[in-house]
């Protein structure tokens, strides 16, 4: 304050008087340019609204048919001549019955079916009739029979799925014109579905099979369901939970809280972001190279599909947490070390958890990441086509099991048109699965935050 | 609060509970504190003051070893508590810390209630045996800093919503909880009302008859009304160091003199 003069400088004009009830030209251009940036603002959230509609109007359109069902429901005589030549109820001979045998009693249950109702259709023929129950039906009543080898001999009331043709009739996949030039069905069959819905034998409901059902054979998609697969895949989020999480915030405090900063930390920094940047399908290479080939781990388990994800999710993890610990303000740090506590003592009653909601923020983003989650899983050969349901945690984690957003790529793969649907269902069943994961990260965050 | 007669001193010296013998530190490539010596009395209040940048708080940092937190702070020299080197390999700096507490120049409280926030230091050292004696402990805190009577309806109401002088205070019963040996006092009024200063001086005053206490300040006034020694800090030297009334009424330094009067800094 020696020199410089607080006056302004001599010559410069003095500023003109202005009203503040009228805009000078300055603050109409600024007005202006923020009124612009606002619209520009807005258009970019509707059109990521947009975008988000779309998607899931088309989705829940070719989806939401997936939840329900045509199911016929017939009284099944299970002959003793057929099933069980010998008549001694011997298990072993009940088994040599293989699942074509039991086709002709589904035959013979539609046409007495037709017969109770006194439904006639002019150029049906039997094979026809009794086609018009789903191929799945005849393993349904042989897993009865050998459940209940008694039950041979008697009548017996089941609810069995109708053919795909049929169901997509009634979801206005299938139509009269592409009936007749379908060898899978006709005109007839259709016909008769109608007769059988008229005369309440054929029903549409709700399909908890969806949710609970293995996958089925490209010929059977009226059979096809997503349990196998729902259970592989929460078996490969717990895996990655119990193994990406403590793994993943251990690293994290290593790093930001008691790792000298030098060159070596540096290197480890550069390469957690690079491994973020990784291609998946990569983790795939090495998690077939590792954990299958060198570990000999079981295909297609999701041991080893939990395992990939891991390494897949931990970058994520680790780069959420150790930002969420630096947001934490060093003073609160030193407010810790002040009153004499130790560097652990500072982190664990302070900085972890004030680091908490962003540390479990990340962690939700990198499991739902993990969950969408295809490619690598392919190559770990969790496509294989799965039947059985993997036994229950920690046996079953070495089970074969499917993965939802695999089960996805392989239903889009199949080249029945039902399967589309059935994708479009396993879509909103992913996606409803992440909006779960979302609220509870959401929830739980709001829980932490509230502590204080 | 302009008289500026220094109260009657203690003549007798105490012994020195702190020693900093060539006390040097850098910053990266940045000299901050320049081969200083200064000899901390017990049962004292020791005031540094100082031009602001002059390097008041990193050497108050050093006397707990808080420098160690900054990774490009580098400290040379010997400081001794109770004739120990507080830098010997052998010394834990948690255990120093527990000795040595400290109010920083912000204040910092934890985001957790203002129970909690006193409570804290006394629970990591075993100072109550049970919730009752914590309570004490907690209300004793919360008296000797001046605020009990404005927060103890709402113990549990969280430290950070307290007033930035209320939260300053909070701080200082949060350092006296764990009743440290020494206590360094980082421009603990700097945010507070001419009353709650009054009762903060009080309880330094109070606080002298067991510790020693080292308070930074940029009050001429405080420094000449709490403190029995002085220490002046200039560019990171420690220009001039002597009982306060000398140093406020006799100053040896040329630079002392300006500083006092008020015509550097
Ligand atoms: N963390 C740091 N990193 C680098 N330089 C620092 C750091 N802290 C302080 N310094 C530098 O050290 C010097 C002394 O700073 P210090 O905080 O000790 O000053 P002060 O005397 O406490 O000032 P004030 O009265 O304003 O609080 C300053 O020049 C400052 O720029
Ligand atoms: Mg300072």
């Amino acid at each position: 304050m020696t020199d410089t003069s607080l006056t302004p400088p001599a010559g410069a004009a003095p500023r003109a008087k202005t009203s503040l009830l009228r805009e000078d030209a300055h603050t109409s251009r600024r007005n202006a340019a923020e009124k612009r940036f606002r619209m520009y603002g807005l258009i970019a959230v509707m059109c990521g609204i947009l975008a988000l509609v779309m998607l899931l109007i088309s989705i829940v359109n070719s989806g939401a048919s997936a939840f329900r069902q045509s199911y016929v429901t017939l009284d099944v005589y299970l002959d003793e001549a057929k099933l069980d030549k010998k008549g001694e109820r011997n298990l072993e001979d009940i088994k040599k019955v293989s699942t074509f045998g039991y086709s002709p009693l589904i035959k013979n249950a539609v046409l007495s079916a037709m017969e109770e109702n006194g439904i006639v259709i002019e150029g049906l023929s039997d094979k026809e009739a009794g086609a018009l129950i789903s191929k799945e039906a005849p393993a349904t009543l042989r897993y009865f029979v050998l459940d209940n080898p008694d039950a041979i001999g008697t009548t017996q009331t089941f609810t069995l799925l109708a053919n795909g043709r049929v169901d997509g009739y009634f979801k206005d996949r299938v139509t009269m014109e592409s009936a007749a030039l379908d060898k899978n069905t006709s005109p007839e069959q259709l016909m008769l579905a109608d007769a059988f819905l008229e005369a309440g034998v054929l029903e549409n409901r709700f399909n908890w099979s969806f949710l609970t059902a293995p996958d089925a054979s490209g010929q059977r998609p009226e059979a096809a369901g997503l349990g196998v697969a729902m259970l592989g895949s929460l078996y490969m989020m717990l895996i990655v939970l119990v193994c990406a999480l403590p793994i993943g915030v251990a690293a994290s405090i290593y790093l930001e809280e008691f790792a000298p900063k030098n060159w070596l930390t540096d290197l480890i920094e550069v390469n957690i972001a690079n491994l973020a940047a990784v291609p998946s399908i990569v983790f795939g290479i090495l998690g077939l190279a590792v954990f299958i080939n060198f570990a000999g781990l079981p295909q297609s388990a999701p041991i080893v599909g939990g395992l990939v994800l891991t390494l897949m999710t931990l970058p994520t993890i680790i780069i959420a947490t150790r930002a969420s610990l630096k947001a934490v303000p060093p003073s609160i740090r030193d407010a810790a070390l002040g009153v004499g506590a130790s560097k652990t003592q500072s982190v664990f009653h302070h900085v972890l958890p004030l680091a908490a909601p962003g540390i479990l923020t990340g962690t939700i983003i990198g499991l739902a990441q993990a969950l969408g989650e295809t490619a690598p899983l392919l190559l770990i050969g969790m496509v294989a086509f799965v039947r059985e349901y993997p036994g229950s945690p920690p046996d079953g984690f070495f089970d074969p099991a499917s993965a939802l957003p695999v089960q996805i790529y392989n239903w889009t793969q199949r080249s029945d048109p039902a399967f589309v649907e059935r994708a479009s269902g396993a879509i909103i069943v992913l996606l409803v699965f992440l909006l779960c994961m979302n609220a509870l990260a959401i929830f739980l965050r709001r829980r932490f935050e509230r502590r204080w | 609060m302009n008289d500026m007669r220094p109260i009657e001193r203690m003549t007798n010296t105490e012994a020195n509970k702190i020693t900093a013998q060539d006390v040097n530190v850098f910053y990266g490539d940045t000299h901050a504190i320049k081969d200083v010596n200064v000899d901390i009395e017990d049962k004292t209040v020791t005031a540094f003051i100082g031009p602001s940048g002059c390097g008041k708080s990193t050497f108050l940092r050093c006397l707990n070893r808080m420098n160690d937190t900054i990774d490009v702070a580098r400290v040379s020299g010997k400081i001794l508590l109770d004739d120990e080197d507080i830098y010997d390999k052998a010394v834990d700096p948690v255990q120093l810390r527990a000795k040595v507490g400290m109010v920083f120049q912000k204040p910092n409280p934890f985001p957790k209630s203002i129970y909690d926030n006193v409570a804290y230091g006394p629970k990591i050292h075993g100072l109550a045996r049970n919730k009752a004696e914590l309570d004490e402990i907690v209300e004793r805190a919360l008296r000797r800093g001046a605020i009990w009577d404005e927060v103890k309806d709402r113990l549990d109401a969280p430290g950070t919503g307290l007033s930035g002088g209320q939260q300053q205070r909070l701080c200082i019963a949060r350092a006296v909880a764990t009743e440290p040996e020494v206590l360094l006092m980082d421009e603990p009024c700097s945010a507070l009302d001419p009353i709650a200063t009054a009762q903060v001086e009080e309880l330094i005053d109070e606080l002298r008859q067991n510790y020693s206490v080292v308070i930074v300040t940029h009050s001429m006034q405080q420094a000449a009304r709490v403190s029995q020694k002085t220490a002046f800090f200039h560019l990171g030297s420690l220009v001039e160091f002597g009982e306060t009334g000398t140093i406020f009424t006799n100053p040896s330094d040329p630079r002392t003199e300006s500083y006092i009067t008020g015509r550097i800094g």
